[in-house]
């Protein structure tokens, strides 16, 4: 820890007034970054003649949960009402498989970049690595036919591939620096002792894998859950995802607006990565920095 | 000693294994060529697709009739184009500038011995776990002059108090702005803050005992020794404002008219419901330039820093 208030151990009084002065500006910091959370949730819980009446930051006279169950089950996205329930099951189906074959995927090829080197296969590394950061615009297109020659255009299989297609430059990016820091002593002397590719790669690699199985799993659930060009470029409208499904809630709803059904439906689409971000924290900080920082 | 026999070994995939061609020696090859034929052909295949489309005169359907650059200059003509193009402009200019500003000084002062320093930090970032959906539908309502922070103002007694920046051609992409660097500066934050604590204590320890007080130890010694995180933060973050799409689907749709438009809507528009597919494809190919300008040079620098290590 860079500390350097641990080195001057004298307390002014003008240094504990900075002191309270910098909490000062932390607490109501955080409370900005709060704010649209917390307008979200208790506009969701009025009725719609409170929020026309009331204003943005007065608590709801009485908790008004039936914006909550019309978002779910029989909110109108586009041209049906049936809440969007069967859009927030689409995203599940298109998520799981997708992760998993993903990281699957990724630690495969982040083992054989790190330890079974071959001709060419540090180019490859770096061509995978310029494919984390095209625009996904000079794709679109292509895949679109693709999807289309391949007959799975509109379906959730398409979505799952696409996602496993543009994935895997991250999870190949995690997963190889991590096998980067590991001894290369370990791989080799195991094939000296006769060991294959696939029971070194069980043995010995799989079991301190870990942690970061966890962050690549956490990092690309993130990522495909909150997905939107893919899902609005690629799905048909039964296999939407539920951000497209949102975004049509949102934007398509004729007559009174009912905000409240609009926060309820955002809350809900946005809950699943905000549990994960709650109880995993940590490892979902550490994908974003290993996203970020390139080795 | 053992370790130093094997250390002395090749490291090619055949090292001890006296067969040659046997399949285990193609497994590493066998297991990537999944991956190097779909990158192949899903990344550089399309990207090549894509430019060749660009050329096109393609509408409704790709056809191969080739115009030369035409579509190009057809786009810069374009006044919607031109408009989406200054709005990335101002959009990733300011975007960039605050989130690296305000990740800068929130990483200094937590790095204070803040008491709750997790919860606080939890608090920042987690913007950073939504969708831009979900952001751009919170913020349109925050924002929205009927019901938002104008008439949020105006209950409370300000009653000249206007906030239409949301339907105000001239305004609306600085609230791309405020969503967008609400979602992502808790994420610049927490960069600088795994930067700030990997700073060597030795050399500040050294800077306090010459007498230099907090302030000028941070910005004579902490600050100029994390130049590297500044430039990755700065990458990821035009990248961010380089695809950015869903933001603006969401909060304004692209309106009002198409004053608010962004590079990758302007392509999504022309391409999947416009059809005009040959200058769409011209436009994701001028993003496509924009990133690669920005990020040759950087991965260039940090694989050649790679290699001095």
């Amino acid at each position: 820890m860079s500390n350097i208030q641990a080195i001057r151990r004298k307390t002014t009084a003008v240094e504990r007034l900075l002191r309270v002065a910098l909490y000062l500006v932390l607490i109501s910091v955080a409370a900005i970054y709060l704010l649209p959370f917390i307008v979200m949730l208790i506009t969701s819980l009025k009725d719609v003649e409170e929020i026309r009446t009331g204003t943005l930051l007065s608590l709801p006279s009485s908790l008004y949960f039936d914006s909550w169950s019309k978002a779910w089950s029989s909110a109108c996205t586009g041209s049906t009402c049936d809440g969007i329930s069967p859009f927030f099951l689409n995203s599940f189906q298109i998520v799981i498989p997708a992760v998993i074959i993903s990281t699957i995927l990724g630690a495969i090829n982040g083992y054989v970049i790190s330890m079974w080197k071959f001709r060419g296969s540090d180019l490859f590394f770096a061509a995978l690595l310029i494919g984390c950061f095209i625009p996904f615009q000079v794709i679109l297109l292509p895949m679109a036919r693709t999807l289309g020659w391949l007959g799975i255009a509109n379906t959730t299989t398409g979505l799952v591939f696409v996602h496993v297609v543009y994935g895997v430059a991250f999870t190949t990016l995690f997963f190889r620096n991590f096998y980067q820091s590991v001894p290369g002593e370990l791989v080799k002397a195991a094939r000296l002792d006769g060991a294959g590719f696939f029971t070194i790669f069980y043995r010995i690699i799989l079991p301190i894998s870990t942690p970061i199985i966890v962050v690549t799993v956490i990092w690309q659930f993130t990522q495909i859950w909150n997905d939107f060009l893919f899902g609005v470029a690629f799905s048909g409208f039964d296999t939407q995802p539920v951000t497209v499904a949102l975004n049509n809630l949102v934007n398509t709803s004729f007559g009174g607006k009912e905000y409240n059904v609009d926060m309820a439906a955002a809350i809900m689409a946005a809950l699943p990565t905000l549990i994960v971000y709650v109880l995993a924290g940590k490892y979902f900080v550490r994908g974003l920095t290993a996203g970020a920082v390139k080795g | 000693m053992k370790t130093n026999a094997i250390n002395s070994e090749p490291t090619n995939a055949r090292a001890g294994r006296p067969a040659r061609l046997s399949l285990a020696d193609w497994m590493p090859k066998i297991v990537m060529a999944p991956t190097v034929i779909v990158t192949l052909v899903c990344m550089y295949g399309y990207m090549i697709w894509t430019a060749v489309l660009s050329m096109t005169n393609s509408r409704m359907l790709p056809s191969y009739d080739f115009v030369g650059l035409s579509q190009y200059e057809r786009l810069f003509n374009n006044d919607r184009w031109i408009v989406a193009l200054t709005n990335l402009g101002i959009f990733g200019g300011l975007f960039i500038l605050i989130c690296l500003v305000l990740g800068v000084i929130l990483a200094i002062f937590l790095d204070q011995k803040i008491r709750s320093e997790g919860a606080i930090r939890t608090i920042y970032l987690y913007p950073m776990a939504i969708s831009f959906i979900v952001t751009g539908t919170a913020w349109k309502w925050l924002l929205n002059p009927t019901n938002g922070f104008e008439k949020l103002m105006i209950d409370m007694g300000f009653t000249d108090f206007t906030f239409d920046w949301l339907v105000n051609p001239d305004k609306v992409v600085y609230c791309l702005v405020i969503a967008a660097v609400w979602q992502a500066s808790g994420f610049v934050m927490a960069l600088f803050l795994a930067g700030l604590r990997g700073v060597d204590g030795d050399l500040i320890k050294a800077a306090q005992l010459d007498g230099a007080n907090t302030f000028t130890t941070y910005r004579r010694i902490i600050l100029p020794s994390l130049k590297p995180v500044f430039f990755s933060a700065m990458v990821i973050l035009s990248h961010i404002a380089i695809k950015s799409f869903d933001l603006v689907a969401a909060l304004t749709n692209g309106g009002p008219g198409y004053s608010s438009d962004l590079p990758a809507n302007f392509m999504y528009a022309h391409t999947f419901t416009r059809s005009q597919i040959g200058l769409g494809s011209a436009s994701a190919m001028v993003m496509l330039g924009c990133v690669l300008a920005i990020l040759v040079p950087y991965l260039y620098s940090e694989l050649r820093g790679e290699r001095n290590e």
